[in-house]
């Protein structure tokens, strides 16, 4: 029985004045979540209408809808909103602050006001990105890769955006640094590594990159902004400079940050399959260490995205080889889940959709990013829509229906209500049909050889790019439909007990919504996170 | 309230040993400097980086109570150290060789 | 709200990691260092002459004296002499004023030789050693800055000691500041060989 009233309210009830300052001051890692998972949609929200808006204008060849200005700040904008304002913080700031805690028993992170502070560094990135767009000579024009020789010259405001970069990644660094303390420090008692959510171990191996590799894109970014102002020569050819160096460096951090980003939607994937299959997870310990290794093998491969830049033939090699050696603990966590669903009784509610459709598009991105990673055919397909395609499937199909499966599945806890289940699932299969119908094409053009961030395209292309472009539209009405369903159930949903799904780690022992202090005693854990012995649902 | 305000418990290292280890590398620095002095070719950048690797590790160990950390911290530490050679000895495979 | 007790380990790990992101952030200063120096050998040899080895290990002695002196002042703090901590502190914070005004002096000399970044005389010289200067005004500069952030960390804890906010039974801020003052000087234990001892 659930009364009305504040007791239910659990931390959405009014602390202190209330109002707004006491959401923006809070340290409370339930709140400050939520912050950021309102501000990554917002910003998820304005970069995927820029991305129609790209779709839109590359519908048709030829000049039309957009100069081509515009078109090259357009997509460098959906590119750095994307990146480093959605896709790098999505899971872990939101999800990681609001659940990680609670699934290790803890009452907060180890460092709350380090933890607020990140916040507010992530709102001066997104501010200082806008800024970037609206003074100056025009918004910048480099890609999100912002590659010399090129962002040294353009005239646009680089300087500013590689300024927003750099509080970004700072942001980003102490989250990190606050997961890898909290998961040492705050476990606990009985909550050995051996049982620890898988989630939290991808959140510690995503930690670890975020802490080591994060460093090396604020120095490349220092370093553009330092050879716009004081024209060091470091990256420029006709001084000595050497390009090639630069490439390094931005590959060094931007190759384990795909990690950043598809650890933590592997870790929300590991959770719910043992959950809707009634399983434990299949090979438990080989995920959580497939987790780590993948974040120190990630950290080997960067220079594949460099085979056709002029690099020694060696370092192609042995890169090329080392590719291949990470796509391994990958490999091991997708068969580790299709074991534990396999002879599960498998009750397919949406979270699983979601995950579901994870397996299936991080599958052929994966398996594509290996034709790329395989030196040999990336010199055919480098640069092109072949590339594009990639890695929206990796990281919209993957880490996108990651994180939209991460909402589905805590929206009871967060939120305390339900939400339309039908309405649910069509919203999946709207926006699985659009993005395979945006982004299958992609591969088939880039195969046929059209290079990636172009205005035009010739005639051959229309119709592939065209369906691309009805894909988009598709893709939009899933994703509306799915986001009207969820504020639906924010607002009117059924109100929902501890535990909805059934689910055996700790998060679900708590209230739903959880109170403002977490745990009233400090709990002692005797099971493994998957161990649903006596665990059933509660409604 | 059971822990509250005690001592982190940290090892107290004495005024004579801290400036024993200030001394020792007061002495690495005269020889890293007269080293260079001699033209040993290629063994002077081995001879300049291994005397600084050396007082590194003596700042780290014990200035820096390294030391005296458990070992998670010195393998975290260690890491640290493994990903920066990483960095700077991979890259070598492409310019090493470069044609 | 319970006030939660202080987790020191947690504290230290906390400052360790955020100091390993400061030398993978020199790191990659260091990488370029390494691409150039292999490619230039010769050139870096005749620029590293330029550069005064007395200032450089003048300014190395600093360093490695405030590591010492601050070091010191966190064992006067664990034995309760506050005193003699805060003395240790402000000698520690004097070295980096002092090692700043060396610095101040290094560069001036440089610059008004028309050896700047971007500057003409830099344009003229062989490639190698242009490289060479701005990698030396890349990394000095930094760490400079580095050196004023951990001094300006350094005066606030002795402002912390003085009120007693940080003392004998809760004295993890003064470490992690020391900590991070170390790092400055290990930082410097590189660049010093790097650019003064090279020739
Ligand atoms: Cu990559």
């Amino acid at each position: 029985m659930h009364g009305n009233g504040t007791e239910d309210a659990g931390f959405w009830a009014p602390l202190g004045r209330g109002g707004l300052s006491s959401w923006i001051f809070s340290t409370d890692h339930k709140r400050i979540g939520l912050l950021y998972l309102a501000l990554i949609l917002a910003m998820f929200a304005a970069a995927t209408v820029i991305g129609v808006v790209l779709r839109l204008k590359l519908m048709t060849p030829g000049n039309t809808l957009l100069g081509p200005q515009t078109y090259n700040a357009l997509f460098t904008l959906h590119g750095v909103i994307m990146i480093f304002l959605v896709v790098i913080p999505s899971i872990p700031a939101s999800f990681g602050n609001i659940i990680m805690p609670l699934q290790i028993g803890a009452n907060d992170v180890s460092f709350p006001r380090l933890n607020l502070f990140s916040w507010w560094l992530y709102v001066l990135g997104a501010v200082l990105a806008l800024v970037s767009i609206f003074t100056g000579s025009g918004a910048p024009d480099t890609g999100w890769t912002f590659y010399v020789p090129f962002s040294e010259r353009t005239t646009t405001n680089v300087n500013v955006a590689v300024l927003a970069v750099f509080v970004l990644g700072f942001s980003s660094i102490l989250t990190g640094l606050n997961f890898i303390t909290t998961i040492h420090r705050l476990r606990a008692p009985g909550l050995t590594w051996n049982r620890l959510p898988l989630f939290v171990w991808s959140l510690y191996a995503t930690a670890w990159i975020q802490v080591l590799a994060t460093p090396i894109l604020g120095i490349t970014v220092l370093l553009i902004f330092a050879e716009r102002v004081l024209h060091l020569g470091l990256f420029d050819p006709g001084r000595g400079g050497d390009p090639l160096l630069y490439q390094h460096l931005f590959w060094i951090y931007s190759h384990p940050a795909v990690y950043i980003m598809i650890l933590p939607a592997m870790g929300v994937v590991s959770e719910i399959v043992p959950v809707f299959a009634r399983k434990p997870i299949f090979g438990y310990k080989m995920i959580a260490f497939s987790s780590l290794a993948i974040a120190f093998a990630g950290s080997l491969v960067w220079a594949h995205h460099m085979f056709t830049s002029g690099m020694s033939d060696l370092a192609v090699l042995i890169f090329s080889f080392l590719t291949f050696v990470v796509a391994i603990p990958s490999a091991i966590k997708v068969f580790n889940w299709l074991s534990t669903l396999y002879k599960g009784s498998i009750s397919v509610e949406p979270p699983l959709l979601y995950t579901l459709g994870f397996i299936f598009m991080f599958s052929v991105g994966g398996l594509t990013g290996l034709v790329l990673g395989s030196a040999g055919t990336d010199i055919h397909v480098h640069d092109t829509y072949f590339v594009v395609a990639h890695f929206h499937y990796v990281i919209f199909g993957g880490t996108g229906l990651g994180m939209f499966a991460a909402m589905h599945y805590w929206f009871p806890k967060v939120f305390g209500r339900g939400y339309d289940a039908r309405r649910a699932a069509w919203a999946f299969w709207i926006s699985f049909v659009g993005m395979n119908v945006l982004y299958m094409p992609m591969f088939v053009m880039g195969l046929q050889g059209m290079p990636r961030r172009y205005y035009d395209y010739l005639p051959q292309f229309a119709r592939l790019q065209f369906v691309s472009t009805v894909g988009s539209w598709i893709l939009v009405a899933g994703l509306t439909l799915m986001f009207g369903n969820l504020i639906a159930g924010i607002r009117n949903g059924r109100r929902v007990g501890a535990n909805p799904w059934g689910a055996a780690t700790l998060e679900w022992t708590l209230a739903s919504p959880p109170p403002h202090h977490d745990f009233p005693q400090t709990p002692v854990v005797e099971r493994g996170p998957y161990d649903f012995r006596g665990v059933s649902a509660d409604d | 309230m059971l822990q509250a305000h005690t001592n982190s418990g940290g090892h107290i290292l004495g005024n004579g040993f801290l400036a024993f280890i200030w001394a020792a590398l007061m002495v690495c620095t005269a020889i890293t400097v007269l080293v260079a002095r001699v033209d040993l070719g290629f063994l002077n950048v081995v001879a300049a980086l291994g005397v600084a690797t050396a007082k590194a590790l003596l700042v780290i160990l014990f200035f820096m109570h390294l030391r005296y950390e458990n070992s998670l911290l010195r393998w975290m530490v260690f890491m640290a150290f493994v990903i920066l050679a990483i960095c700077i000895g991979f890259t070598f495979f492409d310019l090493a060789w470069r044609p | 709200m319970t006030e939660m007790h202080k987790d020191y380990a947690a504290a230290k790990m906390g400052m360790w990691l955020f100091l390993f992101t400061e030398i993978l952030l020199f790191g990659g200063l260091f990488l370029l260092y390494a691409a150039y120096r292999h490619r230039f050998v010769l050139a870096f040899h005749q620029a590293g002459q330029a550069l005064d080895v007395v200032l450089g290990g003048a300014n190395t002695v600093v360093l490695i004296t405030s590591s010492l002196f601050v070091a010191l002042s966190i064992t006067a703090l664990q034995q309760g002499r506050k005193v003699r901590c805060q003395w240790f502190l402000a000698l520690t914070i004097l070295m980096a004023l002092v090692f700043l005004v060396n610095k101040y002096f290094e560069w001036s000399a440089k610059f008004s030789h028309g050896i700047y970044p971007g500057s003409e005389h830099l344009a003229q010289l062989p490639q190698g050693q242009a490289l060479f200067y701005s990698l030396y005004f890349a990394m000095t500069g930094l760490h400079g800055i580095h050196v004023l952030l951990g001094a300006a960390l350094l005066g606030v804890v002795m402002a912390f000691v003085a009120r007693d906010r940080v003392r004998q039974d809760d004295y993890v801020l003064l470490e992690n500041a020391g900590l991070y003052w170390h790092l400055v000087d290990l930082v410097w234990i590189y660049l010093f060989p790097l650019f003064y001892l090279i020739s």
